[in-house]
């Protein structure tokens, strides 16, 4: 209900200021010429102003500012780019120098190996060579002191049992046969003394 | 005061009367809203033409932003002949969507509702089209009357149409922007009015309207400005580029 009111109010109060609007208005000022030559006056002075302001000072300075601003962009781009590959080439040039520098040590590492077997194994040849010249001479002296070590014993046994028996028959016996005897007895058993 | 709506595009006199011959020329308020939206515009696009630094401050990117617009509609529509007549579509533009803008503050006046403004500008872009394309293609221009590939028999009563056509374009042009900123304003005008009689009662719905309306009237006044250009681009575009 009182929204009903509210909106006949409404309506009605449109439609009677529409009445006092129709009852007021004296046509539109739009056309009433009395200032006409006034607007044309000023509204050519303004807009030639406006116009010449901005074609001459004002819209060059923006146009300008852009295409500095475009072209300043793609300056930075490109040196942005070139940076860039400058920046790759670098790399590869730094991974290449890590690569050789890599295999130079490998190398150099491999060379001091063999280098330093080279020389193990030469020195010990050297060694061995001496201990085996050292070993062949020791040997060479044990046979020549084997040879000679039945002579000298049969002499020694040849002088002692001389003077055992000159001693026991205080008789002078001749070497000669002592030596026969001796040599004899050593043939004999030379086997079981020397274990040859 | 359930005011007249059609009061506030009444125009007076602001100080004294200036006289030049028969014609008065007195400053007016139409003159000092004309002056404030050619120096609010030529302030704006100074600030944002003075610094150029690589990272445009608001009122640099709002120039730039306006000045590739504009640039982008004239190339669009008219093509890169129309470049020498770029400086004055962009005043062009600024002028009216400026007027029309300042005209959406209450208590102001809108310079554009007033269609002596309104046929000034159409009728001055209607003669500089009609003497550029009778610079661009002498008598050829005329060719624009008759379109081709139309038959013989009918082609007395389409170049009548076409003749017609091409000379109420200013008129087209002027009542267009005149019209829609009259309607819009008287409208807002008697809602405000409505507001008023209605009291605290009932004066809430028109005042919604009015809401409603002043963003519909700002959608209007950057609209109509872009209307006004881009016609003017078009018929530029006629003249610049005979298609028939």
């Amino acid at each position: 209900m009182i929204k009903k009111i509210y909106f006949q109010s409404i309506f009605f109060s449109f439609l009677f200021s529409l009445e006092a609007f129709a009852a007021e208005s004296g046509g539109m000022p739009q056309l009433n010429p009395e200032f006409w030559v006034s607007q044309i006056f000023w509204l050519i002075l303004t807009f030639g102003i406006l116009y010449i302001v901005l074609s001459k000072l004002i819209l060059p300075k923006i146009s300008n500012n852009l295409e500095t601003r475009k072209s300043q962009i793609l300056e930075n781009i490109e040196a942005a780019e070139k940076q860039r590959e400058d920046s790759e080439i670098k790399l590869k040039e730094y991974e290449e120098i890590v690569s050789k520098s890599k295999l130079e040590a490998k190398n150099i590492f491999n060379q001091a190996r063999e280098k330093a077997l080279k020389d193990i194994n030469a020195k010990r040849e050297v060694l061995d060579k001496q201990i085996d010249e050292e070993i062949s001479k020791a040997e060479k002296e044990i046979n020549t002191l084997r040879k000679s070590a039945p002579e000298k014993i049969n002499t020694i046994a040849i002088e002692t049992s001389s003077d055992l028996i000159q001693k026991l028959i205080g008789a002078e016996v001749n070497n000669s046969s002592i030596s026969a005897i001796v040599d004899d007895l050593s043939k004999r058993n030379g086997d079981k003394y020397y274990g040859n | 005061m359930a005011a007249n709506p059609m009061t506030q595009f009444n125009v007076y006199r602001i100080g004294p009367e200036i006289k030049v011959g028969a014609f008065d020329i007195s400053f007016t308020n139409a003159s000092l809203f004309m002056i404030i939206s050619t120096l609010a515009i030529l302030i704006i696009f100074n600030l944002g033409s003075k610094k150029n630094s690589l990272l445009p401050n608001k009122i640099q990117l709002l120039a730039e932003l306006s000045y590739t617009f504009v640039s982008k509609m004239i190339s669009d529509t008219a093509g890169l002949k129309a470049k020498p007549y770029f400086a004055f579509i962009f005043s062009l533009f600024m002028f009216v969507l400026f007027c029309n803008m300042f005209g959406m503050i209450p208590y102001t006046f809108t310079v554009t509702s007033h269609i002596i403004v309104t046929f000034v500008l159409a009728a001055f872009i209607f003669i500089g089209v009609t003497v550029i394309g009778f610079i661009k293609h002498g008598f050829g221009y005329l060719k624009l009357f008759v379109p081709s590939g139309v038959p013989a028999v009918l082609l007395p009563l389409i170049v009548v149409i076409e003749i017609i056509s091409y000379l109420s374009r200013p008129v087209s042009l002027s009542v267009r922007l005149f019209a829609n900123m009259m309607a819009g304003h008287t409208m807002m005008k008697v809602f405000g009015g409505f507001v008023i009689s209605l009291g605290i009662v009932g004066g809430w719905l028109p005042l919604s309207f009015s809401v409603a309306l002043t963003g519909l009237e700002i959608l209007v006044a950057f609209l109509q400005a872009y209307v006004f250009a881009i016609l003017t681009c078009i018929y530029l575009n006629d003249a610049l580029n005979l298609h028939h």
